[in-house]
């Protein structure tokens, strides 16, 4: 398990304000975080994971765009006009057949939203940020993820100044596919490291 | 993305795919107004009004008029709604923001924030 980053840094003043009026709201009733996600959701789409996917897709194409995405991830991806706010690192981490990677925020909900989006409730959920460290492969289980016995997993933890991708492994029978089909197997939560990437028939059915 | 006809009435930031937010936050600010007018503890005319006190303020102050200054005035004027509608009050609201401050700050590493844990 790697959790290279540390979580010192308050989080912004704005952000404060908009935790704290969202807390309270909830807490009061006046509000509902399921209303919430569920409007931000149909509202929320300049940014989402078919940004990421689409940075997926061409990493699993482009044997060179897979390199400078694996040593300069925030520049990779700026390639493609993502950008988010100034000193925030992305970092994207790749999935093997040995290497299984997941991404947490411990602390709150920080997440590469310049390339996913905002965040599923799920993401932002006290148990899911407790039991991702402590019990990963179970809580990957409960998402229908089962990993072999022998594939290492690894756990990211996003900070305010690094944010982790997840770039997922290439599902087979895929090899004629171009990359616009290939991006729509890259579903969000591959992206986090809950999921794998669908397969082409599931894709499909979807 | 069509707006709903009510929130066409209000200038939000956006193109033709529909609202543009640059952060989350701003999605978030966003969603609780619109939440809470549907709930009916305010009115969009009630709304403008102190949205429009607002922008107006920040213009008159020579602020920017990006996205970002939209948004702060939005997150300024829904925290003053919430108080003149006495939903909350200004109290609660910086007393909360100092429980998140302390939470973020002290919340040591791998363990879930809880603001709870430090309000007996």
């Amino acid at each position: 398990m790697a959790s290279n980053h540390k979580h010192d840094d308050p989080l912004p003043d704005t952000v404060l304000r908009v935790k704290s009026l969202e807390s309270l709201l909830i807490e009061k009733g006046l509000v509902e975080a399921e209303a919430l996600d569920a409007l931000i959701d149909r509202y929320e789409n300049k940014v989402g994971p078919k940004n990421g996917a689409k940075v997926v897709a061409r990493a699993w194409v482009d044997a060179a765009f897979r390199e400078r995405l694996l040593a300069d991830t925030t520049s990779a991806v700026a390639e493609f006009g993502y950008t988010g706010a100034q000193g925030e690192e992305l970092v994207a981490v790749e999935n093997t057949d040995k290497i299984h990677n997941v991404v947490v925020c411990t602390l709150c909900s920080c997440y590469p939203w310049p390339v996913l989006g905002l965040p599923p409730v799920w993401y932002k959920s006290a148990p899911y940020r407790a039991r991702v460290v402590r019990e990963p492969r179970k809580v990957l289980e409960e998402f229908g993820t089962f990993l072999p016995d022998d594939m290492e997993v690894r756990v990211w933890d996003s900070t305010a100044e690094t944010r982790y991708l997840v770039i997922p492994k290439r599902p087979e029978g895929t090899d004629g596919m171009d990359e616009e089909a290939l991006a729509r197997l890259v579903n969000r939560d591959s992206m986090i490291g809950t999921r794998e990437a669908d397969r082409p028939a599931m894709a499909e059915g979807a | 993305m069509q707006l709903d006809p009510v929130l066409q009435a209000i200038d939000i930031p956006q193109d033709g795919d529909g609202p543009v937010f640059e952060e989350p936050w701003q999605a978030q600010a966003f969603a609780m107004t619109v939440k809470l007018n549907e709930a009916g503890q305010f009115s969009w005319s009630e709304w403008a009004d102190v949205f429009g006190a607002e922008i107006s303020a920040d213009t008159a102050s020579g602020q920017g008029v990006g996205n970002t200054a939209y948004y702060l005035c939005w997150l300024s004027a829904l925290e003053k709604i919430v108080a003149q509608k006495n939903l909350l009050t200004a109290e609660q609201l910086s007393t909360r923001k100092a429980e998140w401050r302390e939470a973020s700050e002290h919340t040591p590493h791998g363990q879930p924030i809880d603001i709870h844990k430090s309000r007996k």
